[in-house]
């Protein structure tokens, strides 16, 4: 070990760091679980804010969910949100901070669940805001139960047959929907997997908050996600689960990329 | 002609030894180490030091970000 030691020194000099952690983020150790998605996003919004150089500009609002605690994570100025009710404040906050980038984070038990009115009148008044959604097609933080999110057959806590649309419904895609509104900008959904997906997600993400600059209107971004937690598996299964499951229905990409429609191409009856 | 090394420092205590890191590694140098960390994880560590190119892939899917990444290039 002594002789590798010593080549090794000669690299492992401040000078030659490639990667290391992002200065944005605290040195508190994450709470998730092993393998969980979070914690790649969390690094990818703090690179993001790093490399725009806007630690001291940006408000996040925190969810209910696992990553209720994001605000212990990520060093930039943060609220903490009822239930589902993120993008109510995002929108208080951009409306009297209207120079600062706003960004919502939520889970799909927030977002898609309890605050779907929040979110779609959020995104339909085109609140100059970012708002990262991670689907991982469960609720996550309370055992594994059933989603809006969760796929046809899933087992899940209180899906232990699968999940069977006579009976719960169709798995909802939201992102779709909220790609119809007017008041979005940018609507994307990515995943973070694989080194290629994460440069792509870090991409979309920076996208969103140059739109925000640019004051274009709602920016959405819809990570895919895993849960090996809550879906009983390692988190390597849990990626090839997603992949082979999940990319199907929730497929990767753009779905909207321009800008929110200008009022004056709507008819107005008050001319 | 110039070959790139590289050599990876995890952070053995932040480790919680999920694996994503040695299955996203193109040149299986990291590796699960038999031994755990003060949470009771087997953290990553490298396994294959010489194999290294330094690629930061490890450190781009690692959830905790406790891997630094260094590169030179030697003639």
């Amino acid at each position: 070990m002594a002789e590798i030691t010593e080549a090794l020194k000669n690299i492992i000099k401040p000078e030659n760091i490639v990667s290391q952690k992002s200065s944005v983020l605290t040195n508190q150790t994450m709470h998730y679980c092993p393998g969980c998605s979070h914690g790649v996003i969390h690094k990818i919004i703090a690179e993001v804010i790093n490399e725009m150089e806007i630690q001291e500009d940006t408000i996040g609002v925190a969810p209910v969910g696992c990553s209720v605690f994001a605000y212990n994570y990520i060093d930039i100025d943060w609220q903490e949100a009822a239930h589902g009710r993120a993008p109510a404040l995002g929108t208080a906050i951009n409306r009297l901070n209207p120079d600062k980038f706003v960004f919502t984070y939520q889970g799909d038990g927030d977002l898609a669940a309890i605050g779907t009115a929040e979110t779609l009148h959020a995104v339909n008044r085109g609140e100059n805001m970012v708002m990262v959604f991670v689907n991982n097609g469960i609720y996550g933080m309370t055992g594994g139960q059933m989603a809006p999110t969760t796929m046809q057959g899933q087992v899940t806590a209180t899906t232990p047959y699968g999940r069977n649309i006579d009976l719960h419904g169709y798995p909802l895609k939201i992102t779709e929907m909220l790609a119809q509104l007017p008041g979005a900008c940018y609507v994307t959904r990515q995943s973070v997997e694989t080194p290629a997906a994460v440069r792509k997600t870090k991409k979309a993400i920076r996208k969103a908050f140059e739109n925000t600059k640019k004051k274009q209107g709602t920016s959405f971004v819809e990570v895919v996600s895993t849960c090996n937690s809550g879906w009983k598996m390692s988190p390597e299964a849990s990626n090839n689960w997603m992949r082979d499951n999940m990319f199907p229905f929730y497929p990767i990409g753009d779905i909207k990329d321009g800008e929110k429609v200008n009022a004056n191409d709507l008819p107005n009856v008050g001319k | 002609m110039a070959k790139i090394k590289g050599a990876v420092v995890v952070d053995s205590e932040e480790c919680k030894g999920c694996n994503l890191c040695v299955v996203a590694c193109p040149t299986q140098t990291l590796s699960l180490n038999r031994n755990v960390n003060g949470k009771g994880y087997n953290f990553s560590y490298m396994e294959n030091p010489d194999s290294c190119i330094g690629c930061s892939n490890c450190s781009l899917v690692c959830p905790d970000s406790c891997i630094t990444v260094y590169r030179v290039k030697t003639a």
